[in-house]
């Protein structure tokens, strides 16, 4: 009976041991890879430890794509939809949470609906849209359509029904402050939680984006990050280790923020389903 | 008796200037080209040649479904990686979250942690690596597997059933850690004493988890499906990186080409708006239909 407990246990971390090896060792193979100069990236048997290309590699990299435009564009979009969509999510999970007004649980519906919209259904008139606007090419197609979504307002709606006391809120307009003021003063510091998670959540969601500036920014000076590689991964004289140091450079925010947020990251991504 | 949630008292137009952020975006960008997207797909609607948009009717879908090979392919192609690549995880998952949520498994939050990176790790990203593993000459992949065969290499990302098992993998190794997660917060969720009363009558621990933690997990998988049928019908980064953007179409024989991906085409390379638009209503359709499905199935293993 013990000794088939412990086998049993041993199994078990054995097989969950060599899963996580296997993922660590794709991530780990990232930065092996920047490592090595362009002309022997590819080589069998494989590379698993760290070579001395590095310095050459930014060279190519600088050479052939505008790096740091593309990684401010990048940075830019995805620090003004974080902002945004904290701040205009905040405000209508809190009109929906702790209001009561006419057509309250219509719109609140029409807000969870319209989550299960496919995005490509309005991709076409929405980019003919935006050449119309003139937006095309720059941060705005990427920033403003999302700055109030429906992910945020449903996330900020939830942790504000159940965690900001509704009797704070009335002290509050007793002590005289109006309506814009609770929201300033009372209800964004104590949605620091939340806001910390949607925040999180807004940030790699767009940082990732690819097929919306894939679209809507063509020019190399005005893209962003991933459809800066991806243009490096088709190009003919590609160069690999520019395009693995790119990759690298791409991954390594994403994974510094997981290390550091990664129970926000995981509670905002997976909020939807686990409560619905 | 009376009981109602105690709400914020106020009178006045506050709540809708509050909430009217999201309306006011959502009617611009959101609901007004969808339904714009309806009037073009009954146009013949091109940003290049032959100048104005002519109405046609039906032709776009006539033209889409009884003319186009390219279409029927792609439909194939996206079905056959939204098996492969989006439902067949679902059989893995629930296991891998049984397994970590066994009592006898202590750094549940490691493992958890490390599954879930995949999915916040942008695709180019994942197809980048994945590109360099499946290598013919000098990825890890066909190194390995030289140990067990002295064969021809496998080209992996030049043959049909190459580029379709590599999407595969990349589907799988991407979306497992967030389905586990899922399933694992519905696990966490199952009452104990369920557990208990087969205990008792010493039932093993696979019919226990037949009898019990499958059923109790059903309105999960029926989401956990729903949300992988309308992702898995959308898939477009990752075979159009993976195989090369627009000029090369899905690659060798359009074996990666999916819906989503044509439509991209059609309406981006192609310029043909009001037929992209006619492709885009028939993927919908196919959600709807595939989720109706997936409804129906459920309702009958609840009984």
């Amino acid at each position: 009976m013990k000794s088939s407990i412990i086998i049993k246990k041993a199994l078990l971390y054995l097989m969950l041991g060599i899963m996580a090896l296997v993922f660590a060792y794709l991530f780990y193979n990232v930065f092996v890879l920047a490592t090595w100069p362009g002309d022997q990236v590819l080589r069998s048997p494989p590379h698993f430890f760290f070579g001395g290309g590095l310095a050459e590699n930014y060279r190519q990299l600088m050479a052939r794509i505008p790096f740091g435009r593309n990684f401010f564009n990048s940075l830019g979009i995805a620090l003004s939809s974080t902002v945004s969509v904290i701040f205009f999510c905040t405000m209508a999970g809190f009109a929906f949470a702790k209001y009561r007004f006419r057509f309250r649980d219509q719109l609140y519906f029409f807000v969870i609906a319209s989550m299960a919209i496919p995005g490509f259904l309005n991709i076409i008139p929405f980019y003919k849209m935006m050449v119309r606007f003139g937006w095309i090419n720059t941060w705005l197609p990427l920033v403003v359509p999302g700055m109030a979504g429906a992910f945020g307002i449903f996330l900020m709606t939830q942790f504000l029904e159940n965690s900001l006391p509704t009797d704070v809120l009335e002290a509050a307009r007793i002590d005289g402050l109006g309506d814009f003021g609770i929201l300033m003063r009372i209800v964004f510091p104590l949605a620091r939680p939340a806001m910390a998670v949607l925040g999180i959540v807004t940030f790699v969601g767009s940082w990732n984006n690819f097929t919306g500036p894939l679209i809507l920014l063509p020019k190399i000076e005005a893209t962003t990050l991933p459809v800066a590689l991806s243009l490096l991964n088709s190009r003919v004289d590609n160069n690999q280790g520019a395009l693995m140091l790119g990759n690298a450079l791409t991954l390594l925010p994403l994974i510094v923020i997981f290390v550091f947020f990664s129970k926000q990251i995981i509670s905002g991504l997976t909020a939807g389903a686990v409560k619905g | 008796m009376q009981t109602i949630v105690k709400k914020f008292r106020n009178q006045g137009w506050y709540p809708y200037l509050f909430v009217s952020p999201f309306f006011i975006l959502f009617l611009v960008f959101g609901l007004y080209p969808i339904l714009y997207s309806i009037t073009t797909s009954f146009f013949d609607w091109r940003l290049i040649g032959t100048g104005t948009p002519r109405f046609i009717g039906l032709g776009n879908y006539a033209n889409v479904l009884n003319q186009d090979p390219f279409f029927w392919k792609a439909m194939r192609n996206t079905v056959i990686l939204l098996v492969t690549g989006s439902l067949l995880q679902h059989f893995i998952a629930i296991p891998l979250a049984i397994m970590i949520n066994s009592k006898a498994v202590k750094g549940k939050e490691f493992f958890k942690t490390s599954f879930f990176l995949p999915y916040i790790t942008s695709t180019v990203s994942v197809v980048i690596i994945f590109g360099v593993l499946f290598d013919t000459n000098y990825g890890l992949v066909n190194w390995l597997l030289g140990f067990v065969s002295d064969g021809a290499k496998i080209r992996w990302l030049q043959e049909s059933f190459g580029i379709k098992f590599v999407l595969s993998v990349v589907l799988n190794w991407k979306y497992i850690g967030w389905n586990m997660v899922i399933y694992l917060a519905g696990l966490q969720a199952i009452p104990n004493e369920l557990y208990e009363a087969a205990d008792i009558d010493g039932a093993s621990s696979l019919r226990k988890h037949l009898s019990i933690t499958i059923p109790q997990l059903l309105p999960i998988i029926f989401f956990g499906v729903a949300l992988s049928i309308i992702g898995g019908m959308q898939i477009f980064e990752e075979p159009f990186i993976l195989t090369g953007g627009y000029e090369n179409l899905g690659g060798h024989q359009n074996s990666g080409l999916t819906a989503a991906y044509y439509l991209m085409f059609t309406a981006f390379k192609a310029y043909r708006l009001g037929k992209g638009s006619a492709i885009a209503w028939l993927i919908f359709l196919v959600i709807i239909v595939l989720n109706g499905v997936n409804r129906y199935v459920t309702k009958k293993l609840e009984g």
